[in-house]
């Protein structure tokens, strides 16, 4: 059965390495929903976080595709109740629109948005939150006329207690282990 | 008095620096890297390289092959019989996508080679500039890694990397893209070999417990059953893999790739699987109760019918990729580790068996194949010649000493099948991509790679077809290897699937060839069309005492087909004798 999944990758910072990802995720006929990149608590590692919506055979498979790839430090895998997670998306609204009455101020309120300007032209409203909280606000907006509507990829940390520099470091221990006889060719 | 620049120059040297360009910085780090043998094609891009080539002509000798795909084979059939990385230039543009289905190819089997392609300028990237084309994106899909430089300084510790990541772990092919003002533009050279990265990881800890797990398991086992690959000769784990299967009485099947790695006549080598392999082997893979599959990735090939697949077994995959385990197969013990570390702890801990029973069962199909299948493909009394009968003979008149590369086909099945291996990496096949030409250019890189070794391919007229321009490689290096064409003037194996599953419509499967003799003869190559079976063992003999190169054009059965075969979509065990 399909579910949702927000695989956490840790790479290194190489020019290519997301056609690398996004290759894998195509060619087995994964969508991506989401997907966010940016630098991680680590100096010099990067993180991309992309959520797919897939069985909990396929991501298996994919997630060691990926950790196959040279310039891929770590990956995790996570299903929803495993991280916490946010997205941020702003509203253009016009007005006018919202002009007659308390609306503006109802809604805000109601669903924790954030003011960020006011013209007389138009109002941008910022809010954070999961993808129906968003989504929600979107729809209760809609009838007032939505000028501009943009969503950011998900944003995820993890629940889990150990982080990725004990993983890094047991990485090093690893790759510093050499057999008696080190090397397979030549 | 010294300039400043002079005085910089010496505190380098001083240092163990050297200052020269990009383009003999790249000659350096191979030299350093033990390169002796390089193929390839010039062009526009590369020229400082192959340049600075004609100074290390006493260090590296470059091998000029007629198409780059060609040295693409070449370089992956050199380092099939070596075992080193082999090396392949090509230029920008054309040159480089030449390479895709050689990359490709090594790509499919793990077959370490360093691919050198050269790029327009760096200041012209992106403008589409004459010959550019974007061989990083295009080649990301088929390396196991690859990388542009941009600047001469950031060349040897390219070259180091790429070197350590193609032979290492699950070994492949790597791209280094180097543009040509790098090429031009001098450095500071000094070299380090790689031997450690944080993001890649190929040495594995010993994961000791389930090992100790699998051994359990062997001693418990009834009918178990050993699955070699590629992965085995790899990992130079030949005698590992003899001694563990000698001390527990386990027989060993072999993929493809994996033949060789497990002398043919031993007595508990089962056969090939897959396919067109061995009847016993294919089915009772379904009978066994216990699967080892060492160095191999259960392609379908190999497996058949996934749901039909080893129902009744348990499965333990020792496996140095660990996305391969559970990506076909879902296995009960995993060790994610090289075959030959694997089996050396594992040997001692299991006890020492023998199966005489269940190996009995494997005789008694070998005895059903014999009488026919065998028989009558490799002793028929009447009719044309057939391709097992001539991949038989040679097997005879070479005591299985020979290297075999073999193109894509019947032809490739047939030479898999008769001829009877005795030393590990002597037989050279393209497994993963089947890619028709293969065999003509991985026939001059396997003979360059082992002179002293007598090399024999098996080629169909379609594949020679594909690649008959490497004849002129032949000629002007005067590489003596020995070249059979199996001709019956048909694309063989797809005209069997036409024959099986489409109704017999030979849609674009015949063939109207030109004279091959005459065709050897303009390359200064012998060569000699034989027919009739009486001329059949003179004229082997005679190729293979030639001391150059040789071409027998060997007319066989028009409308032969490969068995055993286990159809598409159909389960190992239901493999057929007949059609």
């Amino acid at each position: 059965m399909k579910q949702e999944f927000t695989i956490s990758l840790f790479t290194e910072d190489h020019i290519g390495i997301l056609g690398q990802i996004t290759i894998i995720l195509t060619r087995r006929q994964i969508n991506i929903d989401s997907l966010t990149a940016s630098e991680s608590a680590v100096k010099g590692v990067h993180l991309l976080t992309i959520v797919v919506k897939t069985t909990s055979e396929m991501i298996q498979k994919v997630a060691r595709q990926m950790e196959k790839l040279v310039d891929v430090l770590k990956v995790f895998t996570h299903s929803s109740d495993q991280i916490i997670y946010q997205e941020i998306a702003l509203f253009k609204i016009s007005t006018n629109s919202l002009m007659s009455g308390n609306i503006i101020d109802h809604v805000v309120r109601a669903h924790h948005a954030r003011i960020l300007e006011v013209s007389p032209e138009y109002i941008i409203l910022e809010k954070t939150g999961n993808k129906t909280e968003i989504t929600d606000l979107l729809s209760q907006l809609e009838p007032y006329g939505v000028l501009q509507f943009a969503r950011s990829g998900r944003v995820a940390v993890t629940k889990q207690v150990k982080e990725l520099n004990s993983y890094l470091k047991e990485m090093d221990e690893a790759n510093r282990y050499k057999p008696e006889e080190m090397q397979v060719v030549n | 008095m010294k300039t400043e620049k002079e005085i910089k120059n010496t505190i380098m040297k001083v240092n163990g620096y050297e200052h020269i360009s990009g383009a003999e910085a790249l000659l350096k780090c191979l030299i350093e890297e033990g390169v002796d043998t390089i193929f390839g094609y010039p062009g526009g891009a590369i020229m400082p390289i192959y340049d600075k080539l004609m100074d290390y002509e006493s260090n590296l000798l470059h091998i000029l092959t007629r198409h780059e795909q060609g040295a693409a084979h070449a370089a992956q059939a050199y380092s099939m019989v070596t075992g080193k990385p082999g090396i392949c230039f090509a230029t920008s543009g054309p040159g480089a996508t030449n390479l895709v289905t050689g990359i490709a190819n090594a790509f499919l089997d793990s077959v370490p080679v360093v691919f050198i392609t050269a790029q327009v300028i760096s200041g012209s990237i992106g403008t589409d500039a004459f010959q550019e084309t974007d061989i990083i994106g295009v080649s990301m899909p088929v390396t196991k890694w690859n990388c542009q430089v941009k600047r001469p300084q950031d060349i040897p510790d390219t070259i180091a990397k790429a070197f350590y990541i193609a032979k290492s772990g699950r070994p492949g092919p790597v791209l280094i893209d180097i543009t040509k003002d790098a090429q031009i533009e001098k450095l500071d050279f000094k070299y380090i070999k790689c031997d450690y990265l944080r993001s890649y990881n190929p040495n594995i800890i010993l994961h000791t417990k389930a090992i100790e797990s699998a051994a359990i398991m062997i001693n418990h086992a009834e009918r178990p059953l050993i699955l070699a690959g590629h992965g085995v000769l790899l990992s130079r784990a030949e005698n590992e893999l003899k001694t563990f299967a000698e001390k527990t009485g386990i027989p060993v099947a072999s993929t493809l790739l994996g033949l060789s790695a497990f002398p043919s006549d031993h007595r508990l080598f089962a056969g090939m699987l897959g396919m067109h392999g061995n009847y016993g082997a294919n089915i009772l893979t379904n009978e066994a109760d216990l699967i080892i599959a060492i160095g191999m990735r259960f392609d379908d090939r190999v497996t058949g019918n996934l749901k039909k697949y080893a129902k009744n077994a348990a499965i333990i995959h020792i496996e140095i990729d660990e996305a391969e385990i559970n990506k076909n197969v879902q296995v009960d013990i995993e060790i994610n580790n090289d075959a030959k570390e694997v089996l050396r702890y594992l040997t001692p801990i299991v006890k020492e068996k023998s199966y005489e029973k269940w190996i009995r069962e494997f005789r008694i199909y070998d005895k059903t194949e014999y009488e026919k299948v065998i028989k009558p493909e490799t002793k028929p009394e009447s009719g044309n010649l057939k391709m097992g009968e001539v991949v038989n003979k040679v097997s005879e008149l070479t005591k299985g000493e020979a290297i075999i590369v073999t193109d894509v086909g019947q032809n490739q099945m047939y030479a898999a099948r008769y001829y009877k291996y005795s030393i590990p990496n002597s037989f050279v096949t393209s497994g993963g991509m089947g890619t028709m030409g293969f065999g003509l250019p991985a026939a001059i890189g396997a003979k360059i790679g082992c002179p002293d070794k007598q090399v024999v391919t098996f080629l169909g007229d379609g594949g020679f077809q594909m690649t008959i321009q490497e004849l002129g490689t032949i000629l002007q290096y005067k590489i003596p290897v020995k070249i059979i064409i199996l001709d019956n003037n048909f694309l063989g194996m797809v005209r069997q699937w036409q024959d099986m599953f489409f109704d017999k419509r030979y849609a674009s499967t015949a063939l109207v060839n030109p004279d091959f003799v005459a065709i050897a003869k303009g390359f200064s190559i012998p060569a000699k069309k034989v027919s009739k079976r009486e001329e059949l063992h003179d004229s082997i003999i005679e190729m293979l005492g030639a001391k150059g190169p040789y071409l027998l054009d060997i007319v066989v059965e028009k409308e032969g087909n490969v068995f055993p075969m286990i159809e598409p979509g159909s389960s190992v065990s239901e493999i057929r004798l007949t059609y």
